[in-house]
């Protein structure tokens, strides 16, 4: 990474955090805040808000020179008739039929298929929008576990995957195109020799598998080549849960967490809302425990400690920030305390928190979860199925199943054994299918070296990337959109995956390469795939169960059924037993030295573990917490960062608030450096810095190549989450990152409004009181909405900020990606962006999202100022925009209170790469330069709702239209309808005392309106 | 001091000054002229296409049902084009042989389709929906004009928005009884405003000029 050395040419005031820390001290009441600048009510930040619209003013320092701009506008004018008189069609317009139209389509109207998203091996069922055979769209199946009809960010982001222009398209040969027969013939050779031997030279390395026929094949290949071996191994896995399993009860472990019983959860270090299998169906259940309506006013309360702050952080009722080599012992503390025969040394500091804990805990006997994060080392998942095992919780709210990967190997050792192998020269065939090793493995291993003595390297992957350009074949691999298969979600339920579209790129599946190698030259994943299941015990007629089974998106009754399982003595217990004082020093964080810094990896909330690295929609989308685009950082508190001196500018060049030029740090770890960026996180734990693994890559295509810098470059096999001995040093040197955190502030009004549960039963009308009194009247006059008056409603309470609303909107209004200095003029075109505001210490603030797409008000202000017209209201009380008015004024934009509207600066649409037309949705206009933009309320699917329910005479249905952010929530915090329908959802929600609305003080009459958040603190902890 | 200005300026400055008026009076008519004139909008003017399909032909002569071909209309925004498949439902037995329909035949071969000219063509940002203009009683003819006296397909109607507005703000001029949508001859009887009125109701047409409706 090459550090920029640019300063900012405006003399920016640096943050300086002990007046942050004076200023919170001397304040009374709730302060919210969004970014440190704000809390440091530093002069320069407030000259920044001042600039009106920061995004035009960097404009002039452009290339283009007033006297230019001056020029050019003059001809504009000139000109600006004439655009109205083109032809209204071009002559040579084609129109294309089918030669045999497919009896099911018709053209017009998109076709849904069930099918699921497979990521680390656990798949979450999906519907796939299909224009006349192409996807556009993925919403979720309602008919599946893991999905129950949300999606996360990375589910909706999956299809600009699959028409990724640098996706690889051909099989190639040392570099060199070659053909998919050429593979075969080339390996057939080598594979005659293995035969021979039984494979003592043929190894497989894998991702997490969990599907059946994938294993089938593996095994059918083991038995063929009896001494060959299959690895698996994916940078982000399982392998402490497992062990934790293991440890706890002997033999391996699936474990479901049902959070629809559970009122009191902790969670050691767990981002369960968020990341892992069944998130999608977790955040639903566990947020369904927190709703609080007229008639409901109880709540589950969540107890969180982490490292790194997260989004299951961010839900917490009580958290606590925590080194790294603090978890275990502190987990063995709550143990100790719930009545466990772990041996511990509580400290002091946190002694009360923990019996406020454990009794709170205690009290709900069978309905509580202790859930530990699968960066935790194996004795804190034992220590967490002991106490759910002492809690009763076992059975209720934790369930145990058989593990849902087909073959539960420890995937650290899997690779280190598959190194040692190649390093002693025994591989003589390695076929990789899928993942990304030579980035990927542990830095230690030296994975690209030993590979290179491996005479015959195949790699089949989605890129040609760092691990293919080590092999000799490449094979391009079918997208999961692309390819018949099949996956089990995280209860061990099986979809079958089947393909929207014939592989756009000529790919190959993995289940048609494992074929090859078996001899099967001819089969096509379909056979392949099929025959598995026939192969199947399946009452009633095959046809029927396969059709069902594609038609449900699941298989029924391939759940797996709980299992009893016996915990074993915790005496027994590696690490755990009370002679055994080792309980903080495990297997997977070093014991940490007095004051040194400790290093923590996880994946990145956007690019995972780097598999999304060339994906332009998670890129740009800002992480939940820090806000960051287009880069990764070294994360860290407030506190550390004070102690190493460290901080960050605000780009000032006229207002680029989106640009931050922050220290660049050397970070030396067991004898690595490496070059990153540093970022301050409030909330985050002291003396530790957090590493956000996926970027850095060299060869994952035009989006993603040299984006952040490359935190597998220091991580090795023996601590790939957690270690300690960290040493940092301050370079000089300082780096623009592009941040989305310092736009469109706010000014402190009250926009979140918030109480503890306690308040709310006292006072329901919390929201109400004390805040501005809304305005009446207008001098226009008014507009009575007869028919339906679109609304919305966004539970603040229930939003856990996990973005998958902003990116299916992105998909389904054609949003296109900017790049990262556009974002750091604060260009970013998201319709949807979701607002975090901090309350509290900077060491550990509580956390708020608020999503702030379009607020449809009724007396709209951007459509007062706008001199075309290009921006009005319809009957049913949209704020409607019409692109081809649009001249471009942006007055609209700077009317606007919410600052909502996004502007094309430029032309940010793709208009001319090919494989990205079809990705479009074709019911809405794809925009170009010089338009402004904004939420419609998805009016596409409005409309297509309303023509629906006219042509068959009836009111379209409460529910029926589904916005996409609404359809992709896997809290289901946003509802949409109609509130002139008193039975609607929404307006039984804006009946709600919670209800209230942004900044209505200005009298705008926003029809989207919030419900307040809420928090359940425990009354025995005190904060503070 | 002399006049600078000779008495005969005083005419060239009223001239011009008038005349300025006049020419930009002229060139905008013009302009709105030409705007309006067939040469912009194509109104009347047939499109060549690869086989001289008739609509005259197969409509008046063969009573061939719209929905025949345009198979969606009834339930989609896009009516259809038809697919080769049902050209060559009749043309395996009539015509089977005529030169004129190779490129038919070529098309069921070889499956490569048909590749029309577009006669009546939207800007990109205009969303229209022929299911629900049929279910509210909007003719075929209405926009399409008399298609059964087409030899050759033309367009009728502008498509521009001030011709959409029409109706959409005064549909009661244009509906017609449901079951008349796809007759070609149905003339609007003379009393066409009683009848619209009370179909608007019957029908629950609202006036949609909202942007929103075909703008998104």
């Amino acid at each position: 990474m090459k550090p920029d050395t640019r300063r900012p040419t405006l003399d920016t005031s640096r943050l300086d955090l002990a007046s942050i820390r004076e200023r919170l001290g001397s304040s009374q009441g709730q302060e919210y805040w969004r970014c440190l600048e704000e809390l440091a009510d530093s002069e320069q930040f407030h000259k920044l808000l001042i600039q009106e619209f920061p995004q035009q003013a960097a404009g002039w320092f452009d290339g283009v020179s007033r006297r230019d701009f001056l020029r050019l506008m003059g001809a504009s004018l000139a000109l600006a008739g004439l655009n109205a008189c083109g032809r209204a069609a071009p002559i040579d317009k084609k129109i294309v039929p089918y030669v045999n139209q497919p009896e099911e389509i018709v053209p017009g109207r998109p076709m849904f298929f069930a099918t699921a998203f497979p990521m680390g091996g656990a798949g979450t069922g999906v519907l796939v929008e299909s224009h006349e055979g192409r996807p556009t769209k993925i919403e979720g199946n309602p008919n599946h576990p893991a999905s129950v009809g949300a999606t996360n960010a990375f589910a909706q982001a999956s299809i600009l995957t699959l028409y990724d222009p640098d996706r690889s398209q051909v099989v190639s040969n040392a570099g060199r195109i070659s053909t998919w027969n050429a593979f075969l013939t080339a390996i057939n050779d080598d594979l005659e020799a293995e035969r021979l031997s039984g494979g003592a030279g043929l190894r497989i390395l894998t991702e997490t598998v969990t599907s059946p026929t994938l294993t089938n094949q593996l095994r059918q290949l083991l038995a063929k080549f009896p001494r060959a071996k299959w690895h698996q191994y994916e940078p982000v896995n399982r392998d402490n849960a497992q062990a934790g399993g293991r440890l706890a009860f002997g033999n391996n472990v699936n474990t479901v967490y049902r959070f629809d019983n559970a009122d009191v959860v902790l969670s050691l270090d767990a981002d369960f809302l968020f990341a892992g299998p069944g998130n999608v169906r977790y955040a639903r259940d566990f947020v369904g425990k927190r709703r609080v309506r007229q008639n409901k006013s109880e709540m589950n309360r969540l107890y969180v400690i982490e490292v790194t702050p997260s989004v299951t952080g961010s839900m917490a009722d009580h958290r606590l920030a925590l080194r790294p080599s603090e978890m275990p012992g502190f987990a063995a503390a709550i143990a100790a305390k719930i009545g466990l025969p772990v041996q511990s040394t509580t400290d002091a500091q946190h002694s009360q928190w923990i019996d406020a804990l454990v009794r709170d805990l205690q009290k709900h006997r069978g309905g509580g979860i202790v859930v530990a994060g699968d960066q935790q080392p194996p004795v804190v998942h034992a220590l967490a199925h002991a106490m759910n095992q002492a809690l009763d919780n076992v059975g209720k709210t934790v369930i145990y199943t058989d593990p849902i990967v087909a073959n539960p190997v420890d995937q650290s050792a899997s690779l280190r054994e598959l190194v040692r192998d190649m390093e002693t020269a025994s591989v003589k065939v390695l076929v990789m299918l899928g993942g990304n090793p030579v980035f990927t493995a542990p830095v230690d291993l030296r994975f690209a070296e030993h590979l290179a003595k491996v005479p015959f390297r195949v790699h089949s992957s989605l890129y040609d990337d760092e691990t293919s350009a080590y092999c000799h074949w490449h094979i391009p691999e079918t997208h999961y959109l692309e390819s018949w298969s099949d996956v089990r979600a995280y209860d061990g339920s099986v979809t079958i995956l089947q393909p929207l579209i014939a592989p756009l790129y000529g790919g190959k599946s993995s289940h048609e390469v494992l074929a090859a190698l078996l001899g099967g030259f001819g089969d096509t994943t379909y056979d392949i795939v099929r025959n598995y299941w026939k192969t199947q015990k399946i009452a009633g007629d095959f046809e029927t169960f396969w059709r069902t089974a594609l038609h449900d998106g699941v298989v029924a009754g391939t759940a797996f059924q709980p299992k009893t399982v016996k915990l074993k003595a915790l005496a027994n217990v590696d690490g755990l037993s009370a002679s055994d004082a080792s309980v903080s020093e495990t297997r997977n964080s070093k014991p940490a030295r007095q004051n040194s810094l400790e290093i923590s990896f996880q994946p990145d909330p956007t690019l995972f573990d780097g598999r999304f690295a060339n994906n332009g929609w998670l890129q740009e989308l800002p992480k939940p917490l820090t806000k960051l685009t287009w880069d990764n950082a070294a994360l860290m508190s407030p506190k550390t960062a004070e102690r190493l001196g460290l901080s960050y500018q605000v780009g000032a060049r006229g207002g680029e608030h989106g640009r931050v030029f922050t220290d660049v740090i050397e970070l030396r770890y067991e004898g690595r450096s490496l070059r990153a960026p540093a970022w301050i996180v409030p909330g985050h734990a002291d003396e530790c810095i957090t590493l956000h693994l996926g970027y850095g890559r060299t060869r994952a295509g035009k989006v993603g190549n040299g984006t952040g810098f490359n935190a597998y470059a220091i991580r090795t096999a023996n601590a790939p989450y957690y270690g300690a001995g960290l040493e940092i040093r301050k370079i000089g040197t300082q780096y623009p990152l592009a941040c989305t955190q310092f736009h469109h502030s706010m000014e402190g009004r009250d926009l979140v409004r918030a109480a503890t549960i306690e308040e709310y039963r006292k006072n329901p009308n919390f929201v109400q009181g004390e805040h501005h009194q809304e305005s009446e009247g207008s001098l226009y006059p008014g507009y009575k909405y007869e028919g339906y008056a679109w609304g919305m409603s966004i539970d603040v309470n229930a939003c856990v900020g996990c973005n998958a609303c902003v990116v299916a909107c992105q998909s389904e209004n054609n949003i296109p990606v900017v790049g990262k200095t556009e974002v750091t003029r604060g260009r970013e075109m998201h319709w949807l962006r979701i607002d975090r505001y901090y309350k509290g210490s900077p060491q550990n603030p509580e956390t708020y999202h608020q999503p702030v797409p379009c607020m449809h008000c009724e007396n709209a202000p951007c459509e007062l100022v706008c001199p075309v017209g290009a921006t009005n209201h319809s009957h049913e009380g949209l704020n409607d925009m019409v692109y081809n008015r649009c001249v471009g004024t942006r007055y609209c934009s700077n009317n606007c209170p919410y600052k909502v509207r996004r502007f094309n600066f430029f032309e940010y649409s793709d208009f001319e790469t090919p494989s990205l037309k079809p990705l479009r949705n074709p019911n809405v206009t794809v925009r170009s330069r010089g338009v402004m933009e904004k939420c419609t309320y998805c009016v596409q699917r409005i409309n297509v709702a309303k023509i629906e329910a006219e042509k068959e005479n009836r009111p379209v249905r409460d529910g029926e239209i589904q916005t996409a952010c609404q359809a992709a929530c896997p809290t289901q915090a946003i509802v949409f309808g109609d509130i002139n329908n008193r039975e609607a959802a929404v307006a039984k929600l804006k009946s709600e005392s919670l209800n209230y609305g942004l900044l209505t003080e200005l009298n705008t009459k926003p029809r989207t309106t919030y419900l307040a958040k809420l928090k359940n603190p425990n009354p025995e902890i005190k904060t503070g | 001091m002399a006049q600078i200005f000779h008495r005969s300026t005083n005419t060239i400055s009223r001239v011009s000054v008038f005349g300025g008026i006049g020419i930009i009076v002229v060139l905008v008519a013009t302009l709105a002229a030409i705007n309006r004139s067939s040469y912009v909008t194509e109104v009347g003017v047939a499109r060549s296409q690869p086989v001289q399909f008739s609509h005259k032909h197969h409509v008046s002569d063969d009573g061939i049902d719209c929905r025949y071909c345009h198979t969606s209309v009834e339930e989609s925004s896009f009516a259809g084009i038809p697919s080769t498949k049902i050209c060559m439902n009749c043309h395996t037995q009539i015509w089977a042989e005529s030169p004129i329909l190779e490129p038919v035949r070529e098309s069921f071969r070889t499956g490569k389709s048909l590749e029309w000219t577009r006669v009546h063509n939207l800007p990109g940002f205009v969303y229209f929906d022929h299911s629900i203009h049929v279910h509210k009683g909007v003719g075929c003819t209405t926009c399409h004009g008399r298609v059964d006296q087409m030899p050759l397909m033309w367009r009728e109607n502008t498509l521009y928005m001030e011709w959409c507005l029409e109706c959409h703000r005064n549909p009661e001029q244009f509906v017609r009884p449901r079951e008349q949508v796809f007759n070609m001859d149905w003339q609007p009887p003379s009393d066409q405003i009683v009848l619209g009125q009370k179909l608007v109701q019957q029908y629950k047409i609202e006036r949609l000029t909202s942007c929103s409706v075909c703008h998104r």
